[in-house]
């Protein structure tokens, strides 16, 4: 009896906007917002940490500058992979709006796959730090680096299962106009974690420390 | 989406002849029939917010025998009651359970039965994300506690300072259980957040706009906005002391060049708004317990909402002054103690428009009212020797010693405890449809109003002598024995005073049964907000029909007018203007076994954390296949609303199962719903 319509993001289903609530956005529209609102303050505060021990990249015994490890191109190319995949992002949520079902299927799918590479970049990333000697319980430094982008890849790896929930929940039900939104949800999300990663990047790599 | 007009889903189950939807093919979705287990997976944000309460009952009456205890230990001299390392578990557990598992989801009980109800809405905007909040909230605190048969429980104060809080100084799992335990807790209450806000913004009915909510929504909106942005914070922080502990980080090792104050600054960040997540739902209950017993409206509503607010703003910007000796420099010093000072200015504004709407008011002296005075007066008191703190030297004085004690003990049991008491006693026949006995009301309220400052305002005292706070013991002669003793024999009387509660419970609902269940009535006080407007008990549905919202104190406006003297008149009695809940014809959010499987998954996920991760196997699959099967379940039960699917809708939507009523959502009572002839009685 139960219809196969496939409830996608926070649980819930939405392409049904013909009921009017208190300010015209959806229920789940709003959660989401609030829900990334609070996420601002956990990386806030991840990014805080990582701030206050930037500079603390000796243990005592061992010293190794984290700039001599990384990879600059490497990671800009993987962060470059992560931002597009917000260009297919809005792509997909373009063509479900239009009831262009194939290929806003095509587009998530996309989305899912950049997101896989960018996470694929993390772990090869963590791996070579690992081996050139900076663990997780090397120092501060190390500590507050793997939390904070451990964090993030964390959010990432959410936002290609609801990526890849909203694909293959929806095979039977169909992807049509009425479910624009809750590809819109995990668009919200997943450009949120995007933004989230300029930064990060920003603060981490690009600012030498002094 | 329908949710008029449609038969209820409770009550479909005695139909023995429908099919059962199985998501998943796996769990029989539940239908209610009556019985305990539909506590189990109900979604009624009425059921859900008794249930908070009482689990919060639950935790104090825990919370409130490790305060004997500590008061025992130290009713003498070199007292031998408790060892110094179990002396140092038991505070602890008292202010966290305190804390964490009593005011706030006390608080949550209030606000998940009544926002709802004064905004005139149907339900939450979320039911089974609500269900989901209380029970990671419940497994959450019995978590916690649970690290008392594991070799005992935190022992590193509530705010548990890094790295005093690291393995070096705490090798048992205490505060593995603090830090996980918090971890949950904070999941609960970021869920009810957002499920909360999104209610109050979006599912107010006609005519219900902002500055017409009642203060106490008011109040419960503030609150909720700051978790939401509060408890990221502190979750940080745990995660943070649970890596350090459990996979070797840094972040507190000092040896490595850590920052011990950063520790500090994350607490505290969340833990200064937590202050106001604590007191703001008292002050809404008392904004809405003394206009009614006084007779007269709250004075000066908008400076009330506004103060509110700006509470909340302002309580992001004081955390320092908890952090006065910890060498924070002299410019953050005096900024913190500035701003601190300042936000000593909406909450007094909140005092004195109590006592102005009590002024001039006919005044009903009865327990909740008695109660709502105890916090105004209790509270100020609270309040100026929180001013004292923020004046850095004396601060200084006054830091771990037992005037902090006393202070805040002031405002968290003389505000917001008392806050509850008085709430209780007022929605007590709306909740439970019987009305709570005042003589006995009264000396619960007498016993602890006195116990309180028998054992509260020695503290003061005390502090200033310098006796320090979290000491296990003291010695003779230091002056600490007479004001010790006086505290001790106060905590008991509060004790006293807790039990005069739970009988008065016990025997009101004795002689309600016996005198053949009489109904107090939709309103019983004479009251003003709309959760008085429908019947008491509160019908399952909470209204028949939307209300139509014109003015602030909607349901005074409808009882009463002015004659053309400008005197105030009677136009209807409140049975004329209410609704009896008679509409059975309202469509319900179907209950659900998820929310209580997912909650389930965290603690022994946690467990599996501290002593063998291969129980986070289980753990994560029991976490996967509930949300799974959540996201796989319908809200709404297809088959409760089927019997009469054909004409129950409204033509607009003729494929509607399919497209709309999978939404985990209702819309505010008729917030688009269209409007039935169903009939008010």
């Amino acid at each position: 009896m139960a219809s196969a319509t496939v409830a996608v993001g926070h649980g819930a289903d939405h392409g049904h906007e013909e009921h009017e609530t208190n300010y015209g956005m959806s229920n789940n529209k709003m959660a989401m917002w609030l829900f990334l609102s609070s996420d601002c303050l956990l990386f806030g505060a991840l990014i805080s940490t990582f701030l206050l021990y930037r500079t603390n990249i000796s243990d005592g015994t061992v010293f190794t500058e984290p700039a001599d490890v990384f990879d600059i191109p490497f990671t800009s190319l993987s962060s470059f992979v992560l931002l597009m995949s917000s260009l297919t992002m809005v792509l997909a949520l373009s063509a479900v709006k239009r009831g262009d079902e194939r290929n806003g299927r095509i587009w998530l799918l996309t989305t899912a796959f950049l997101g896989m590479v960018f996470i694929g970049g993390q772990v090869y990333e963590f791996t070579i730090f690992s081996a050139e000697g900076l663990q997780y319980s090397t120092n501060t430094w190390t500590s507050a680096f793997f939390t904070l982008t451990g964090f993030h890849g964390v959010h990432v790896s959410v936002g290609i299962l609801l990526l890849m929930g909203t694909v293959f929940g929806t095979r039977n039900s169909g992807l049509g106009k009425e479910k624009s939104e809750a590809v819109e949800l995990v668009g919200l999300y997943w450009h949120f974690v995007d933004i989230v990663w300029v930064i990060i990047f920003t603060v981490i790599y690009l600012i030498p420390i002094g | 989406m329908a949710i008029i007009d449609r038969p209820l889903a409770i009550g479909a189950g005695d139909d023995a002849v429908e099919t059962v939807d199985r998501p998943l093919g796996s769990i029989t979705r539940p239908q209610e029939s009556g019985t305990w287990r539909d506590w189990l997976t109900t979604v009624d944000h009425k059921k859900i917010g008794i249930m908070y309460g009482a689990a919060a009952m639950f935790f104090f009456v825990i919370g409130g025998a490790e305060a004997l205890l500590i008061r025992l230990q130290l009713a003498t001299p070199n007292g031998t009651l408790l060892s110094p390392e179990v002396y140092n578990q038991v505070f602890t557990m008292h202010g966290v359970t305190m804390i964490f598992l009593v005011a706030m989801p006390m608080g949550a009980a209030f606000a998940n039965y009544l926002l709802p109800l004064q905004i005139g809405a149907r339900d939450v905007a979320f039911p089974r994300l609500n269900a989901l909040s209380f029970w990671v909230f419940l497994f959450g605190g019995l978590f916690l506690n649970s690290a008392w048969l594991l070799g005992g429980g935190a022992d590193g104060g509530w705010f548990n300072y890094a790295p005093n809080s690291t393995v070096t100084f705490s090798p048992s799992h205490g505060i593995d259980f603090y830090a996980l335990g918090l971890q949950i807790t904070g999941v609960a209450s970021l869920v009810g957040a957002i499920n909360l806000i999104t209610t109050v913004l979006n599912m107010r009915p006609k005519g219900m706009t902002l500055m017409r909510m009642p203060i106490f929504t008011w109040m419960n909106l503030v609150v909720q906005f700051l978790l939401l942005f509060a408890v990221p914070v502190i979750s940080v922080a745990l995660f943070e002391l649970t890596f350090d502990r459990l996979f070797d980080a840094n972040f507190f090792n000092t040896e490595a060049g850590a920052d011990p104050l950063l520790w500090q600054h994350l607490f505290w960040i969340f833990g200064h708004p937590e202050v106001y997540i604590l007191i703001l739902p008292s002050f809404g209950i008392v904004s809405e317990v003394i206009p009614v017993f006084s007779r007269k409206p709250i004075f000066g509503y908008s400076f009330m909402v506004a103060s509110g607010v700006a509470i909340g703003f302002m309580g992001w910007g004081v955390w320092a002054h908890h952090m006065f000796v910890s060498g924070i420099g002299p410019i953050s010093v005096a900024a913190f103690s500035l701003s601190t000072m300042f936000i000593a200015v909406p909450t007094g504004v909140k005092i004195l428009n109590w006592l102005a709407t009590i002024w001039g008011g006919k005044l009903r002296f009865n327990t909740a009212m008695l109660f709502a005075v105890g916090v105004v007066s209790m509270f100020t008191i609270g309040g100026l020797s929180g001013v004292t703190h923020s004046i850095a030297p004396a601060d200084t004085q006054q830091t771990d010693t037992y005037y902090i004690v006393a202070h805040f003990h002031y405002v968290i049991f003389g505000g917001t405890l008392l806050g509850f008491f008085s709430g209780f006693y007022f929605w007590w026949p709306k909740m439970f449809g019987y009305k709570l006995n005042e003589k006995l009301g009264k000396t619960n309220f007498w016993l602890q109003i006195v116990g309180f400052n028998v054992t509260f305002g020695p503290m003061h005292i005390l502090g200033l002598q310098g006796m320090s706070r979290r000491i296990d013991t003291y010695d003779a002669g230091f002056g600490f024995e007479f004001w010790n003793l006086v505290a001790t024999v106060g905590a008991f009387i509060i004790a006293l005073g807790i039990a005069f509660f739970f009988v008065n419970v016990a025997v009101s609902r004795r002689q309600w049964i016996a005198a053949g269940k009489p109904n107090p009535g939709p309103d019983p006080w004479d009251a003003r907000s709309l959760e008085w407007m429908t019947a008491s008990p509160t019908p399952i549905h909470n209204f028949d029909e939307e209300i139509t919202v014109d003015a602030p104190d909607e349901f005074w406006h409808r009882k009463y007018g002015y004659d053309t003297e400008g005197n105030v008149v009677r136009k209807a009695t409140a049975e004329e203007v209410a609704q009896d809940g008679s509409n059975t014809n309202v469509h319900l959010p179907s209950p659900s076994y998820f929310p209580i499987l997912l909650a389930l998954s965290m603690p022994i996920i946690s467990y599996g954390l501290i002593y063998s991760l291969w129980l986070c196997i289980p753990g994560g699959m029991l976490l996967v296949y509930s949300m799974v099967g959540w996201i796989f379940e319908h809200p709404d039960d297809p088959n409760a609303a089927h019997d009469d699917h054909g004409h129950d809708d409204h033509g607009d939507a003729p494929d509607e199962l399919a497209a709309g009523d999978d939404e985990g959502e209702l819309v505010g009572v008729g917030a688009g719903a269209p409007e039935t002839e169903a009939t008010n009685g």
